[in-house]
C-alpha cells in the first residue's frame, strides 16, 4: 500500500533536483525548467496530503494544485517573454553574462 | 488463457477503484509504447543473429530519406512572431481547463455558474482584444 | 506488493530519472524533452492519488502549453550558441545546497509520524471538483482570470516593444 511517506519522498527528490537545475544551469530557460520541476513537486505534496490525511474538505488540496498550475503557466509565459526580450537586446541569455547590475 | 484471466483479475479485482478505471488506459499506453518500438528491437535482434545484413549508408540517415534534401541544420533561429501566438495559446489553454470543469459541473450550478464563466471569459477577452489591438496577431 | 505499489515505483523511477536527465544532458532541448517526460510521470502520480482532474490539467497545461513555450523559448534564443548550457561554474555549490536540502527533507519526512490514512481510495470526479471550485472558490477563480490577463498583456508588451521602435 502506498503511504504518504512514499509521495513525500518522491516530492523531496524532485524538489531537490529542481533546485539543483535552477542553481546550476546557466541558460535562463534552463533555470525556468528547474523552477517548473520544483512547482510540480510542491503540487505532488499537496495532492499527497489531500489524498492521505483525513480532512473536513478533502477537495481543497486539489483546488490549490489547480491554482498553482495556473499561476505556473502564467509565470512561464512571462518569464519566457522576458528571456526572449533579453536575448533580442543582448544576444545572450547566459545568466552569468547578464551582470549589468553587478558591482 | 489462464494468464490473461489472471492479468484481468489483477487489473480489476484488487479493490483499487483508481487502477480499475485507469488500468485500461495503462494497457493502451503500454501497447502504444510497445507497438512502434517492437519492430526496431526485432530488427536489432536480427542483426545480432546475422539474419539481417548491415549496410550503413549516409542516405539512410537522412531526415527524409525519400523527400527533399534538407538544407542547413534544424537549429535555425525561428521567427520571433511565432512566440506571441504560442503565448496566447498558453493563456487560452489554461482557460480551457477551467471551462472544462465548469462545463462538467454545470448541471449542479446553472445560472450562477453561467454568470461566473461569463465574467471569466470577459476578463480574458480584454487581454485578447488588447493583443489584437496591439497587432500582436498580425504577421509583419 | 500490490499493483498500485508497482505502478507507483515505476512512476517514481520514471519521473526521478527523467529529472536527473534534465540536469545531465548537455543539449538544452533534450533537457526540455526530459522535463516533459518527468512532468508526465507526475501526471501518473495524480491518477494514482485519485485525482483525475489534476492529471488532466497536468497533461493539458504542462504537456501542452508549458512544453510548447519552453521549446519555443529555446528555439528563439538560439540555445546552441550558448557554450555553457550544462552546469555552470557554481555547480559544486549548487550540489551542496540541494544535497543538504534532500538530506534534511528526507530525515524530516521519515522521522515524522504522519496522520494515518484517510481510508478508502475514491476517485474524486471532475464533477465534484467543479462544483466546489465554482461555489467556494469563486473569488480565487475570478482572480485566476485576472492573473492570466496580466500575464497575457505583460508578455505581449514585453515581446512586441522593440518591434515598434524599429
Amino acid at each position: 500500500m502506498i503511504s504518504l511517506e512514499h509521495v513525500l519522498v518522491v516530492g523531496a527528490l524532485l524538489f531537490s533536483i529542481g533546485l539543483f537545475i535552477a542553481l546550476s544551469r546557466r541558460n535562463a530557460v534552463g533555470v525556468l525548467m528547474g523552477i517548473e520541476l520544483m512547482l510540480n513537486s510542491v503540487n505532488l505534496n499537496l495532492i499527497g496530503f489531500a489524498r492521505f490525511v483525513e480532512a473536513p474538505r478533502p477537495i481543497d488540496g486539489q483546488v490549490f494544485a489547480v491554482f498553482v498550475i495556473t499561476v505556473a503557466a502564467a509565470e512561464a509565459a512571462v518569464a519566457l517573454a522576458l528571456a526572449v526580450a533579453v536575448y533580442r537586446l543582448r544576444q545572450t541569455i547566459d545568466v552569468d553574462r547578464l551582470n549589468l547590475l553587478k558591482w | 488463457m489462464l494468464y490473461l484471466r489472471r492479468l484481468r483479475d489483477i487489473i480489476h479485482n484488487r479493490g483499487d477503484p483508481v487502477l480499475d478505471e485507469f488500468g485500461r488506459i495503462g494497457i493502451l499506453l503500454l501497447f502504444a509504447l510497445l507497438f512502434p518500438s517492437l519492430p526496431l528491437m526485432i530488427s536489432y535482434l536480427f542483426r545480432l543473429l546475422r539474419i539481417r545484413p548491415e549496410a550503413p549508408d549516409p542516405v539512410k540517415m537522412d531526415t527524409y530519406e525519400c523527400g527533399v534534401e534538407t538544407e542547413g541544420d534544424s537549429w535555425v533561429q525561428f521567427n520571433f512572431r511565432y512566440y506571441l501566438v504560442a503565448l496566447i495559446f498558453v493563456v487560452f489553454d489554461v482557460e480551457v481547463v477551467f471551462l472544462y470543469s465548469w462545463a462538467v459541473a454545470f448541471p449542479d450550478l446553472l445560472l450562477v455558474a453561467y454568470i461566473e464563466a461569463l465574467t471569466f471569459i470577459g476578463i480574458l477577452a480584454i487581454g485578447y482584444i488588447y493583443a489584437w489591438r496591439k497587432k500582436a496577431l498580425e504577421w509583419r | 506488493m500490490t499493483v498500485a505499489e508497482v505502478v507507483f515505483y515505476l512512476l517514481a523511477l520514471l519521473s526521478v530519472i527523467a529529472a536527473v536527465g534534465v540536469v545531465t544532458v548537455p543539449n538544452v532541448v533534450h533537457a526540455a524533452l526530459f522535463l516533459i517526460l518527468s512532468l508526465l510521470g507526475v501526471a501518473g502520480f495524480y491518477i494514482l492519488l485519485s485525482s483525475e482532474f489534476l492529471a488532466l490539467v497536468q497533461v493539458l497545461i504542462y504537456g501542452g502549453a508549458v512544453a510548447t513555450i519552453i521549446l519555443f523559448g529555446l528555439m528563439l534564443t538560439g540555445g546552441r550558441d550558448l557554450p555553457a548550457v550544462g552546469p555552470g561554474a557554481q555547480w559544486p555549490l549548487a550540489l551542496l545546497v540541494s544535497g543538504a536540502l534532500v538530506v534534511l527533507l528526507l530525515t524530516a519526512v521519515l522521522n515524522t509520524t504522519w496522520p494515518r490514512d484517510a481510508g478508502e481510495m475514491t476517485l474524486i470526479s471532475i464533477n465534484t471538483l467543479g462544483s466546489v471550485l465554482f461555489r467556494e472558490w469563486l473569488l480565487p477563480f475570478e482572480l485566476a482570470s485576472l492573473v492570466l490577463l496580466v500575464a497575457l498583456i505583460g508578455a505581449v508588451v514585453i515581446s512586441s516593444q522593440e518591434e515598434r521602435e524599429s
